[in-house]
């Protein structure tokens, strides 16, 4: 990371109510390329409607989002993308009666001059993708309702890189999937990073978090409770931080001890 | 699905056979089930009623009554493929039908050159007017469609004892007459085989145009002894169906009817519906909204303007079934499409849509029409009272559902 240059990503003071609950609170998180930044808190801390607001599901109340430096005005998903952001979603964003072909270009599929679908066109453009991230799935032509949760999350992060994702949203990659299926998700993250694009990681498993992140944001009630280096902490303070919601230097040892 | 003995382990090994002719074929093993259960239901009819159901006279009637009910299926597809329902298709073709009976024989001089072609474009509009009516209050106001259509459904029928008086309407302009397929309104034995014709054309263009596209983007295509032999039979399939229709004879003049207008109707509407659902954008993104709206939302669809879409194409299909069925009957009845969303529906379901959302195909759609409607006008020759007939058609709606979710458990197919 270099300090002259911007973040990939900066949300500052993001605020945002549903009717009463003030579910952001003056949230300022950063991201820079080529780093895995992991968003942690209890349900209802206000990780996913971050997320949302970066991906432009939901709209700030205020706040300011920079990409790489500029102020970026994020109103609806299509903004978000156009500025090469790629969600995730913890709930699959896939449509399960679909081929992965059609999923990874669903709003976006590649047409005959005629105007009408190309599917063979699209088909073909994938399967380079696919082998590039070395994701293995049995037919591209089979709705993806067929596939093992890791295949479908693999064509869900496949969609992402197809389109030049720079900023990867990742909503619960893991939550669905077995410790094998979790180990190849694991190893997709760590080949993305590699080239260098920059992911926001959204996850309960605090044990993932851990071994994927190059940092770490802890949020509760809607607040940051702080911003860690990984290398530099325990998971008993990050826990900490979760539970407690207090910062690591606020911690005492009865708060540690009341963890177990 | 695990080894077992008994019928069911043979069930289940006689349904693996038949999925695999099916993959080898590339051809959709439900359709291609259809067609068997067709067929059975016409070899059945035929040695019930004494070589009667086969005939040219009724292939053709049977042909006939289907088209109505067909034409609304086709829409009904894609409505229940985007998770809705529309339970106003009766009323709404009645009304529609109502409306151009009014222009065509209240409003407009019947005789004049022009009146069956406006008459005909009123009834469409409007149709599209209040498909765009519902839509906007499903799509817009977040209303479920079950109970806008309800609505739907009692409005319609009382605007159009409204606006007729609770009076049959009646005769019909001539040349729109024809639109119903009455004596006159085929299209003769001449442009039934250029019909014929365009459609082999078509069918050889559509085989050797995907062929062609799949090898050029290196993908595996049919073996060749295949797909020639696929051409054959969907080409043996035209000709036969002109065939058939050709040998019904004009009762006075003896000659060849040909296409009835009413199927040749049903016959581009199920061209222009399969296209626009199998290879538009729009057709993706229904089935897309089907599958996970949540999804389809987030990649960007307008889910909304497409709800609002898919109910404006439904109320012009009903539209173009009421003017058919008003051509037909030569009067607008106030009960003009009564219960008919029932049979639609059923066609729909029958043929493969899935209420759940996200499954079902035009072609289905057809085959399920033709299956409801075979198996009526069967009973029908046999002399079975109608009151049985209902019956048997809620039974064969009941098993075509059951079967659709013992499928389904095993193996989600789509389109």
């Amino acid at each position: 990371m270099n300090a002259d240059t911007a973040p990939l990503v900066e949300m500052l003071g993001i605020d945002k109510s549903f009717g009463g609950l003030h579910a952001l609170n003056d949230v300022s998180v950063n991201l820079f390329g080529g780093e895995v930044v992991g968003i942690v808190g209890h349900n209802g801390a206000g990780k996913s409607t971050l997320i949302k607001i970066l991906s432009g599901a939901l709209r700030r109340d205020s706040g300011e989002i920079r990409i790489e430096g500029t102020v970026a005005d994020i109103n609806n998903p299509r903004d978000a993308r156009a500025l090469g952001i790629e969600t995730i979603y913890q709930t699959l964003a896939l449509a399960d009666n679909l081929d992965a072909s059609a999923n990874i270009f669903l709003g976006r599929e590649i047409l005959t001059k005629a105007r009408t679908l190309n599917e063979e066109a699209m088909a073909s453009e994938i399967q380079g993708v696919l082998e590039r991230l070395q994701i293995k799935i049995p037919s591209i032509r089979e709705p993806v309702i067929n596939l093992s949760g890791g295949q479908r999350q693999a064509v869900a992060i496949g969609r992402a890189i197809y389109f030049n994702a720079k900023i990867l949203i990742m909503d619960e990659p893991t939550a669905a999937l077995g410790p094998q299926e979790t180990r190849m998700v694991g190893d997709l993250i760590k080949r993305l990073k590699s080239e260098g694009i920059g992911i926001f990681l959204i996850s309960h498993d605090i044990h993932d978090v851990f071994d994927l992140s190059d940092r770490i944001t802890v949020l509760n009630g809607g607040k940051v409770v702080d911003t860690v280096r990984t290398e530099e902490v325990t998971k008993d303070q990050v826990l900490g931080m979760i539970i407690l919601g207090k910062r690591i230097e606020e911690e005492t040892e009865e708060d540690l001890a009341s963890l177990h | 699905m695990t080894e077992g003995a008994g019928p069911r382990a043979q069930g289940a090994r006689a349904a693996g056979t038949f999925r695999r002719v099916a993959a080898v074929l590339e051809v959709d093993a439900r359709l291609l089930a259809m067609f068997a259960v067709l067929a059975a239901i016409a070899v059945g009819f035929e040695f019930a009623t004494g070589g009667f159901f086969l005939t040219a006279r009724n292939l053709f009637n049977l042909s006939l009554q289907t088209s109505v009910v067909a034409i609304m299926a086709t829409g009904m597809v894609l409505v229940i493929v985007s998770r809705h329902i529309d339970l106003s298709v009766g009323s709404l073709m009645g009304l529609a039908g109502m409306f151009a009976a009014v222009f065509q024989v209240w409003i407009f001089p019947i005789g004049a050159g022009y009146n069956w072609i406006v008459t005909l474009l009123i009834c469409i509009a409007f149709g599209a007017l209040l498909g765009a009516f519902q839509g906007y209050w499903i799509a817009y106001r977040a209303l479920p469609s079950f109970i806008v259509t309800l609505a739907g459904l009692l409005a319609w029928r009382g605007a159009s004892w409204l606006i007729s008086g609770g009076v049959t309407i009646s005769p019909m302009d001539e040349t729109f007459q024809k639109l119903g397929g009455g004596l006159e309104g085929t299209i003769g034995e001449t442009w039934s085989w250029v019909v014929g014709g365009l459609g082999i054309i078509g069918i050889v263009f559509f085989f050797v145009q995907s062929r062609l596209r799949k090898q050029r983007y290196g993908f595996k295509v049919r073996p060749l002894a295949v797909e020639l032999g696929l051409i054959a039979i969907a080409c043996a399939a035209v000709v036969g169906f002109v065939m058939t229709m050709n040998a019904y004879l004009h009762p006075i003049r003896k000659t060849p009817q040909g296409i009835p207008i009413p199927v040749l109707i049903l016959i581009v509407i199920v061209i222009v519906m399969s296209l626009m659902a199998r290879i538009t954008r729009f057709g993706r993104y229904v089935y897309a909204m089907g599958g996970n709206p949540e999804a389809a939302e987030l990649a960007g669809i307008d889910v909304k303007k497409m709800t609002l879409l898919i109910f404006v194409i439904s109320g012009i299909l009903c539209a173009i079934a009421g003017a058919v069925s008003i051509a037909r009957l030569n009067a607008s009845p106030t009960s003009l499409g009564q219960l008919a969303e029932l049979n639609v529906i059923a066609a729909a379901v029958i043929g493969g849509a899935s209420l759940s959302g996200g499954v079902g195909t035009v072609a289905g759609a057809i085959l399920g029409a033709l299956i409801m409607q075979s198996l009526q006008n069967g009973m029908l020759l046999m002399g079975i009272t109608s009151a049985i007939q209902q019956m048997v058609s809620a039974g064969v709606l009941l098993l075509a559902v059951w079967f659709d979710v013992v499928y389904q458990k095993r193996r989600l197919l789509v389109r």
